[in-house]
């Protein structure tokens, strides 16, 4: 049979169209905002980006999973506040634990709790975004009982904890081979595992999925308890890098997460997201935040644009599906 | 469906009930007239906001703009206010705005496919309270006229009953006439029932969206208007996390999430058990976060309980294999 | 009608060894019976032809081979062994794998995914995916088919002949002994049919025992040894292709004479109530022309897939045609939803009823009025006597069971719930009605009596136009037949001229057919 292959590669033409476009995006802002404020393109400016980038781009994985099965986790930003908390509390107790340690604990204590808000989604078959919500308000509200509402100061901790953050690896802070630690596991596990795979039949056709036989709760609830896991180890990374566990840690950070992935490409019905897309989202978000005090625009309007991004960003992914769309039956009519 | 959408109702009065005699164990003040209703009033503006929330979930959609776009309200009120705008006109222009911000969501909503609800209000929580930062940046504008205060604190004149709660009522009055007596009410059941069956029987959904989403946004400004007046400032952070506990009230009024069910009546009586929980908890002295986590055990709890008997007792939801 | 002259392949069918036998199957669904008690056998190495008129039964049938439906009656052996296929997963197990008219298993993943996910190649120690060798692998089952798709192209961004490619690659994959196809050239042009039929008897040739399911004399001549027909779930027989012509085969899938259960009587068309012209929706169908005239039944008639459904959509504003115009008594209307075509005084009886014309836990009075609140209430405020007057006139009418008409729709049996469709369509009042399928799933009592509340309503002055896949239906009940094909018309019939035969001939087309085939050689 004669294959018309010109449609897969209208798409992969659309797809690499896509992460090409953030790339050139990227740069191009780069170039603008370096223009008006030539510290920008330094080198320790770029590698404080890099290091704000390291955390969300994390937590953009674990929600990117989440996404991928047509759910979403907005419990996410207070689980990484409750684990932050712990963690210092922890630390301040007992300062002669090591940070590899307090990582493990991060990553253990968030996949309880995103094992929790799993149950939950999977077996109790609660909407994600009604059980998600009502998990955010809980995790913060421990957040807030477990630590009489005091904060956890930079004094508290020892160096060797804040060293996490200040430390270097050829180069690169610590928190950035963190993050591409993650980035690697990650890949490894998305692209190259059984289970990785079946992640993305259940969010891509989840009658299907389960008559070739996935596990198709199971699927759910791992997913939600590996963005447990990562917002684990992103609440401890958090504390270190900004030297404060607080109450009110990454309020309304689930909006950044989001607007990194959804930028990204990951669709929110399910079934599309890549991790180069979710990391090329997540560098974009951070050049933007990192930007907006060089050339002068408040802080104050980082919530705002987070909000557009996240609009614009789904609009534009409709479009590009809806355009494949279009060409198939346009191809379609010429069989009739 | 319909017995035991009336035997919520009973649980939820049963429910009240004993509250009621708890709370006047632990309080003498309680079940005096002042007490009672100065206890109802506090709470109310959150009520506005549930009223169209029903509204909302019944017809399957979600909204979770609805504290910022409050917010925004709030903040631009004030600043009109202080730019030198009478309070008189100001606080139409908080209704303005609210109306606006919901409009644009459920145009959105409605015109566009494959944009949900969920999406497009969970960017708008971003893009609307942060508009308020970008206006008003982290300071607060009081200092209104003592007239205004009247709306949250004062009482109709002669007798002692809170201007606030007769403001209520008569907007639950008119939610309720339209949900439950109206051939829009009528029609919103139909959307969250089945939207294919209802686009197929010549429902205009998305201009029915588009306008529960609207009423939505302008009663998020009427609770803007009398939160302010309560508070007597605004600043962008006001009714933070708001959204959580409308939503949860709203599903414990037997409202359910994936539409087509609850009402009205259902969604005042979990409120009157919301308030009367948090009086005694008051009471109690226990903190405002851990009332947080509780709320959000319920909510879960309303949603997932029920699921689950009906699974174990009747057949599974989907057959197959 | 001559034969293809090129020489059949030999019948090289194993008949010594059967590999699936059913012996007395029968299977329940609430108030029908969709099988009743049906034999199968099938040998390795033929193409079994299974066919029948919509709700014969077949689809059940594959259902049950395939581990999706358990029968109620009666034992399925397995190369002489007694089998149970508990599930999908089982019928799998046992090497059998079915290719659907639209396959979509997983759009947004590759074919090599789609291909491989139940059963990955996996290293035996560190359990990683072997992408290169599956990709391989994926390349030499595609090969074999005659296939250059790429292993990594994206499943959903192909054309439904190549996503049938991949479900038959991902049922080599498993060595399938057993493979079903369910109507797969329906939405195949003349080129992509020609290529699988290729690939039909190359399997076929390897010992692949197939059951091909099919609607096409054209398929069924030219590529099948033995048929078995199946009509209203019974098996009419089985027979050797070569023992049997096209006459005796369409008489075996119609078998009943016409029966005066039909009574449309006699109008004198009155005035034209609809006409649309040269409607096209892309990728669907393509110039449509026809008129519809006060007191007319007209009969829309077709394969399914061959476009009926998409018109009637697109005349009642579900999903607009692109091009055309659309006439109501003489005044061009435009039509972009449900909303303006019920204002334009033409109504619509999905064929899905119960999922596109139902609320399930709204009442039965509530289900009946939703689409004429605005004549009941125009003032806005619910009537509810004036509700209750009409859903009781409707349950009298249709001979509704059900206690009261404040019951949910839920609590009412499958055949009273469709009724309640129909009793929503009747409430409204219209001018034009357009009903899919309207007897589809109601049993023989409810179908005479919508037939004759059909025929009431033509003589006062209605026009209907009805898509039905039952033959006596549309020849009983049409006092014109439209007949559909790929996209087109392909044949319009009076009343007194149309046959069976005429209706099939026109259905499956064998004039244009052969007419494309010289145009693309030509």
């Amino acid at each position: 049979m004669v294959s018309r292959s010109s449609s897969p590669t209208v798409v992969l033409r659309l797809r690499g169209f896509r992460e090409l476009g953030i790339i050139i995006f990227i740069v191009l802002i780069s170039l603008v905002i370096g223009a008006r404020n030539p510290r920008f393109l330094t080198w320790g400016n770029l590698h404080d980006m890099l290091l704000d980038t390291a955390i969300l781009s994390i937590l953009a994985v674990g929600m990117m999973l989440v996404l991928v099965t047509g759910g979403i986790d907005l419990s996410a930003e207070s689980g990484l506040a409750l684990t932050g908390m712990v963690a210092g509390m922890v630390i301040k107790a007992h300062p002669h634990l090591s940070p590899l340690f307090m990582l493990f604990l991060g990553l253990g204590l968030g996949s309880l709790l995103g094992a929790l808000t799993g149950v939950i989604v999977a077996w109790g078959r609660v909407l994600p975004i009604i059980a998600t919500l009502s998990m955010m308000y809980v995790y913060r509200g421990i957040t807030f009982i477990i630590s009489g509402g005091k904060w956890i100061n930079a004094y508290e901790m020892p160096d060797s904890f804040k060293e996490m953050a200040t430390g270097r690896l050829l180069g690169f802070s610590n928190l950035i081979t963190i993050a591409l630690l993650v980035y690697l596991v990650f890949y490894y596990f998305i692209y190259h595992t059984r289970t990785g795979r079946e992640i993305y039949a259940v969010g891509s056709n989840l009658e299907a999925a389960r008559i070739i036989g996935i596990d198709t709760t199971f699927i759910t609830w791992l997913v939600y308890t590996l963005s447990g896991a990562l917002y684990g180890l992103s609440g401890v990374m958090w504390v270190a890098r900004y030297a404060s566990a607080q109450n009110d840690t990454a309020t309304g950070f689930v909006m950044t997460i989001v607007a990194a992935c959804v930028l990204g490409g990951v669709s929110i019905t399910g079934g599309v997201g890549s991790l180069f897309g979710v990391l090329l989202g997540s560098v974009t978000i951070g050049i933007i935040n990192n930007a907006l005090p060089m050339v002068r625009i408040s802080p104050f309007w980082k919530m705002a644009l987070q909000g557009i991004i996240i609009l614009v960003a789904v609009m534009v992914n409709i479009l590009i599906t809806q355009s494949v769309e279009r060409a198939q039956r346009r191809r379609r009519n010429e069989e009739i | 469906m319909k017995r035991r959408f009336f035997r919520w109702e009973w649980l939820l009065l049963i429910l009240i009930i004993g509250i009621s005699i708890v709370n006047g164990r632990l309080s003498t003040h309680f079940w005096s007239y002042t007490g009672l209703m100065d206890a109802l009033a506090v709470f109310l503006e959150k009520g506005f906001m549930v009223l169209t929330m029903v509204l909302v979930l019944v017809i399957g959609d979600i909204d979770i703009s609805v504290a910022s776009i409050t917010a925004l309200s709030s903040v631009l009120m004030a600043m009109a206010y202080r730019g030198g705008l009478p309070m008189a006109l100001a606080v139409p222009l908080a209704l303005a705005v609210g109306v606006g911000c919901g409009y644009f969501n459920g145009t959105l909503i409605a015109k566009i496919p494959g944009l949900s609800a969920i999406i497009v209000t969970l960017a708008g929580s971003s893009l609307y309270r942060g508009i308020a930062y970008i206006l008003l940046g982290d300071q607060a504008v009081g200092g209104f006229p003592s007239w205004y205060s009247y709306l949250a604190w004062g009482y109709i004149k002669g007798t002692h009953i809170p201007f606030i709660i007769v403001a209520f009522l008569v907007c639950a009055l008119f939610y309720g006439l339209l949900l439950h007596r109206t051939t829009f009410g009528r029609r919103l059941y139909a959307i969250g029932n089945n939207l294919v069956a209802a686009r197929f029987s010549g429902v205009p959904v998305a201009r029915i969206k588009q306008i529960v989403f609207t009423l939505n946004g302008l009663m998020a400004g009427v609770a803007a208007v009398f939160l302010t007046s309560k508070l007597g400032s605004s600043r962008p952070n006001i009714a933070l996390g708001y959204e959580l506990e409308v939503i949860a009230i709203t599903v414990l009024g037997g409202v359910s999430p994936s539409g087509g069910k609850g009402g009205i009546v259902g969604a005042c009586l979990a409120l009157l058990l919301m308030r009367l929980l948090r009086y005694g908890m008051g009471l109690k002295n226990i903190p405002g976060q851990v009332m947080m986590v509780l709320i959000g055990i319920i909510l879960i709890g309303v949603v997932m309980v029920p699921q689950l008997v009906s699974t174990r007792k009747g057949k599974p939801l989907v057959r197959e294999s | 009608m001559d034969r293809d002259p090129c020489p059949r392949v030999l019948y090289g069918a194993d008949v010594e060894n059967g590999i699936l036998e059913l012996r007395g199957i029968s299977k329940f669904f609430p108030g029908v019976r969709a099988l009743n008690r049906v034999d199968f056998d099938l040998y390795p190495g033929e193409v079994h032809c299974l066919v029948g008129e919509n709700g014969a039964g077949k689809s059940t049938l594959i259902k049950i081979i395939t581990g999706v439906y358990q029968p109620d009656e009666g034992e399925i052996l397995y190369q002489g062994q007694k089998v149970v296929f508990a599930n999908p997963m089982v019928a799998s197990r046992y090497q059998i794998a079915a290719v659907y008219q639209q396959p979509a298993s997983f759009p947004h993943l590759t074919v090599t995914e789609n291909i491989f996910l139940g059963h990955p190649l996996i290293h035996p120690k560190s359990k990683r995916l072997l992408w290169p060798a599956m990709w391989e692998r994926a390349r030499e089952l595609l090969r074999s088919l005659g296939s250059d798709l790429s292993p990594t192209a994206v499943v959903g961004t192909l054309s439904v002949a190549q996503q049938q490619m991949v479900e038959i690659a991902k049922a080599l994959s498993i060595h399938a002994r057993i493979l079903i196809m369910d109507e797969p050239t329906a939405a195949l042009t003349r080129r992509e049919t020609e290529d699988l039929y290729a690939i039909v008897r190359k399997l076929r040739a390897q010992g692949t025992a197939i059951i091909f399911i099919s609607h096409r004399f054209e398929d069924i001549y030219e590529i099948a040894d033995r048929v078995t027909v199946l009509r209203d779930g019974k098996s009419v027989g089985t027979w050797k292709i070569v023992e049997i012509g096209e006459q005796d085969l369409i008489r075996a899938m119609v078998g009943r004479e016409i029966t005066q259960l039909f009574p449309k009587a006699q109008v004198t068309p009155g005035k034209e109530l609809l006409r649309v012209e040269k409607l096209s929706r892309i990728g669907f169908f393509r110039d449509i022309s026809f008129s519809l005239r006060a007191g007319e039944i007209v009969g829309l008639s077709g394969l399914v897939g061959s476009g009926r459904t998409e018109v009637a959509q697109a005349i009642f504003g579900i999903a607009p045609a692109d091009e055309g115009k659309i006439f109501v008594e003489g005044k061009e209307v435009t039509i972009k939803s449900p909303l303006d075509a019920i204002r334009n005084g033409i109504g619509y009886l999905p064929e899905d009823r119960l999922h596109q014309g139902l609320f399930f836990p709204m009442s039965i009075s509530d289900n009946i009025t939703i689409a004429i609140l605005d004549d009941i209430a125009p003032s806005g405020w619910l009537q509810p006597e004036r509700e209750h007057e009409v859903a009781s006139r409707m349950l009298e009418l249709l001979k509704i069971k059900a206690p009261t008409i404040f019951h949910p729709v839920s609590s009412l049996s499958g055949g009273n719930q469709q009724k309640v469709v129909v009793a929503k369509l009747l409430a409204a009042r219209l001018r034009i009605l357009i009903m899919d399928e309207p007897t589809q799933g109601v049993d023989v009592g409810a179908k005479a009596a919508i037939h004759q509340i059909m025929s009431d309503l033509a003589k006062e002055g209605l026009g209907i136009l009805m898509i039905s896949s039952e033959m006596p239906e549309i020849l009983g009940m049409s006092d014109r037949i439209l007949v559909m094909h790929e996209g087109r018309i392909s044949g319009e019939f009076s009343r007194g001229e149309a046959t069976q035969e005429k209706l099939l001939e026109a259905a499956v087309n064998v004039e244009r057919s052969r007419k494309r085939e010289v145009n693309i050689s030509g």
